[in-house]
């Protein structure tokens, strides 16, 4: 088997890759908006923190 | 099993135990994938009628599966919730209704890429597909709710309800194909039992695919969740303790 007839997908290229790229994107979203939200609210709570600690002294 | 089960609901311990167990599910997750995936589009072979487009099954299937499946995970949670008002069991049914959502896209997209050339349309108003589209707006409803009220407690149990009512729709779903005969074909894998209608050369990396999916559920859950846990229990002690000390 070659790369071309690979990509070819038996004249359904048009179809499968599609399903494959759409996959990706939605897997790939799933993933980064969880991880920078957790990140996001420690960085928060961080600040928070400081900012009250600033405050007592 | 249960006091272990109870302490899992206490937010502090989950927190805990989930940061132990990430990298191993992350791990196990990537491993399924990069079985699967080469097995899906190269190694099996091209289906005698459909040709190449069986390569759209190994996502469509699983997808569509889990769309279901974290359907039924989310409004048992939200049962859960309702009934002895565990507080952890509520971030579980928010953070499962996005997930669920975007499988649920993922199946009637990828479901409609094979319907153009194997049955000449995107889209038609047969049972499965119907009723997995109402399904996708079941969820979008449930994060629409839960995120229109105030009261966190409140929304929390609205949205549960909501998520109960509509699990009359799996069955649906479920049995849709053997209802009524309409456009969808009927289904092809029997769960794990041996001997379904579907050659083991596409069954193997089919169920592989399906393994590597409900790792990416469990993976993308627990991340939500823990984000859901941290911004309820902000003002709590150990959370401060534990930002202090990283």
């Amino acid at each position: 088997m070659n790369w071309a007839e690979f990509f070819h997908m038996g004249g359904y290229a048009l179809y499968v890759w599609p399903v494959y790229i759409v996959t990706a994107v939605i897997l790939i979203a799933n993933v980064v908006i969880p991880f920078r939200a957790e990140r996001r609210i420690l960085r928060d709570i961080a600040r928070n923190l400081r900012r009250e600690s600033r405050d007592v002294k | 099993m249960w006091v272990w089960f109870h302490k899992l609901g206490s937010p502090r311990y989950f927190w805990g135990f989930s940061q132990k167990l990430m990298p191993w599910l992350i791990m196990a997750c990537c491993l399924a994938f990069l079985i699967g995936l080469p097995w899906a589009l190269v190694f099996s072979p091209a289906d005698y009628q459909q040709g190449e487009t069986v390569r759209i099954m190994y996502i469509h299937v699983p997808a569509a599966m889990m769309s279901m499946m974290i359907y039924v995970v989310m409004a048992s949670a939200g049962a859960v919730n309702l009934i002895w008002r565990i507080k952890l069991a509520e971030l579980v049914a928010a953070a499962s209704a996005p997930i669920g959502a975007s499988f649920t896209l993922l199946a009637l997209i990828t479901g409609s890429l094979w319907g153009k050339p194997m049955w000449g349309t995107w889209w038609a108003w047969d049972a499965r597909l119907t009723s997995e589209l109402i399904l996708l707006f079941l969820y979008l409803g449930f994060i629409a709710l839960y995120n229109a009220i105030e009261d966190r407690r409140s929304a929390g149990r609205a949205a549960a309800i909501l998520a109960l009512v509509g699990v009359v729709n799996i069955p649906i779903i479920h049995y849709s194909v053997e209802w009524w005969f309409t456009l969808h074909q009927g289904p092809t894998t029997q769960g794990m039992r041996v001997g379904g209608s579907i050659d083991p050369s596409m069954r193997y990396p089919l169920f592989t695919m399906m393994i590597a999916f409900n790792l990416f559920y469990v993976m993308t859950l627990i991340k939500r969740t823990r984000t859901l846990v941290l911004q309820q229990e902000r003002n709590s002690g150990w959370v401060r303790e534990m930002v202090g000390s990283r």
